[in-house]
């Protein structure tokens, strides 16, 4: 009986060893992680490879039967018309936001008089999202563009007119994004009307009613209100200034007496993220002037 | 040819999760292929089978969704060689000791993550997660797993009948 087995599966290591084995393997690839980037550049390169075509694949069947199910009556024609007319209107609302930005600024910069920051265009790249934590605990999703299309780690990620997050780990042809709602994300933002500055932290507990937690506002007049736009702030070290988060949804007076917290609505639709754009320059390249 | 079984059941569990299923998820809650098969392989095939099969499916979710490598291939492995021991006790035929052994694989996934990722950050609200993020999970993982085992279960036999038949 014993031979049978051996022939049937070849050389067989003990359960014991392969265990330590393999722990053992797990827990020096954690410490490569922090010490090096070469390990994790192999495994990301050869997963890319290998995955990324069916992952590709299986998202656009899936969003195809989904579109099917939703709309069965639309044309294809008018489909691909209402998917560049919405592009466009995308882009638009964010121009848009920059241009009311841009007043808010104005104003600020005739009482100021010697500040002269302008929000440059951003040069964008458009990717499609190909798959999404198979946990329920975070919210990373791929995109279907890596190094090769010179994604590089660091950069904010828009849909729609917000902002969706930060690209966290590349391979040659996929790109991880955290996304903003995420438990693991913290984002310096500034209110849009009264240029006070803000944190906003993902958290899941409140993903499920749909918002964002905000934290640490300091406004001691009372100027902030529900319905208020926050933006990214521009003391921030990873996020370029200006890109729409949310309005504000409920706030109150923390027990400190002197900041205030609550909650904000986003504005892209994170539970229906399918295409995204990737600001392709960096905070740290000096974006603003 | 088992081999292939199990290598051809990570890919697809991967791909699937990570894509339909998050179109057919209810309430945003995906069920847990991963734990699934590497709970099924574990008990069925052995302490081996699961712990190579957990092994590689927690570094793939840690290469593309993960910060650290190493994280979720360690707790796979461990939940692998978990199920392996119970290997003795098996059955083919009984249906309640896979759904248990899967239930518990969850739970204990359920437990690592939250131990690994939350609680060292101080989120402390164990109740909240649990009703809104632990509870659905393990109820569609448990619904799903008894779909998976049935056809894993198949597979499995009808392979393993052929090959007392060539011998």
């Amino acid at each position: 009986m014993a031979r049978v087995k051996v022939r049937r599966r070849g050389i067989q290591i003990p359960p014991g060893y392969l265990l330590l084995i393999l722990t053992v393997v797990s827990i020096l690839l954690m410490i490569l992680t922090f010490t090096t980037d070469v390990v994790p550049t192999v495994f990301n390169s050869i997963a890319g490879y290998t995955f990324m075509p069916f992952k590709e694949g299986l998202t656009e069947i899936s969003a195809y039967a989904n579109k099917r199910a939703d709309d069965l009556r639309q044309v294809r024609e008018v489909i691909s018309e209402n998917e560049a007319l919405r592009a466009q209107l995308d882009e638009l609302t964010q121009e848009n936001d920059k241009l009311i930005q841009n007043r808010f600024e104005l104003i600020e910069l005739r009482t100021l008089l010697d500040l002269d920051s302008e929000y440059e265009e951003y040069d964008k790249v458009g990717a499609r999202v190909t798959g999404k934590d198979p946990g329920n605990w975070y919210s990373v999703f791929v995109i279907d563009k890596g190094e090769n299309d010179g994604i590089k780690e660091g950069m904010n990620v828009i849909a729609g007119a917000g902002l969706v997050g930060i690209v966290t780990k590349t391979g040659p042809n996929w790109a991880q994004v955290r996304s903003i709602i995420d438990d693991d994300s913290n984002v310096s933002g500034r209110m849009l009307n009264t240029s006070d500055n803000l944190i906003v932290y993902g958290n899941l507990e409140a993903i499920k009613s749909g918002t964002i937690e905000f934290g640490q506002l300091s406004d001691p007049d009372d100027e902030v209100a529900v319905g208020d736009k926050i933006v990214t702030s521009n003391i921030s070290d990873r996020y370029l200034p200006g890109i729409a988060i949310g309005y504000i949804n409920t706030i109150e007076k923390d027990s400190n007496n002197l900041t205030k917290s609550g909650t904000l609505t986003p504005v892209v639709d994170f539970e229906h993220i399918d295409v995204v754009l990737v600001i392709t320059q960096m905070k740290e390249e000096g974006g603003v002037g | 040819m088992k081999r292939l079984v199990e290598a051809l059941s990570v890919i697809v569990c991967f791909l699937l999760q990570s894509t339909i299923f998050h179109y057919a998820g209810f309430a945003g809650i995906v069920p847990n292929l991963m734990i699934i098969i590497t709970s099924i392989f574990g008990f069925m095939e052995g302490r081996s089978d699961g712990m190579v099969v957990g092994f590689v499916s927690g570094l793939l979710i840690d290469i593309f969704y993960g910060s650290v490598l190493g994280v979720n291939a360690l707790i796979f492995l461990l939940i692998g060689y978990g199920n392996g021991v119970a290997n003795r006790g098996f059955y083919p035929d009984d249906i309640k000791f896979p759904l248990l052994f899967i239930s518990i694989s969850d739970i204990v996934y359920l437990i690592m993550t939250y131990l690994s990722g939350f609680l060292l950050r101080a989120r402390f609200n164990l109740g909240y997660y649990f009703l809104h993020l632990m509870l659905p999970e393990l109820v569609y993982t448990i619904i799903v797993s008894l779909f998976i085992y049935l056809a894993v279960r198949w597979i499995l036999l009808r392979i393993e009948g052929r090959f007392e038949e060539d011998e």
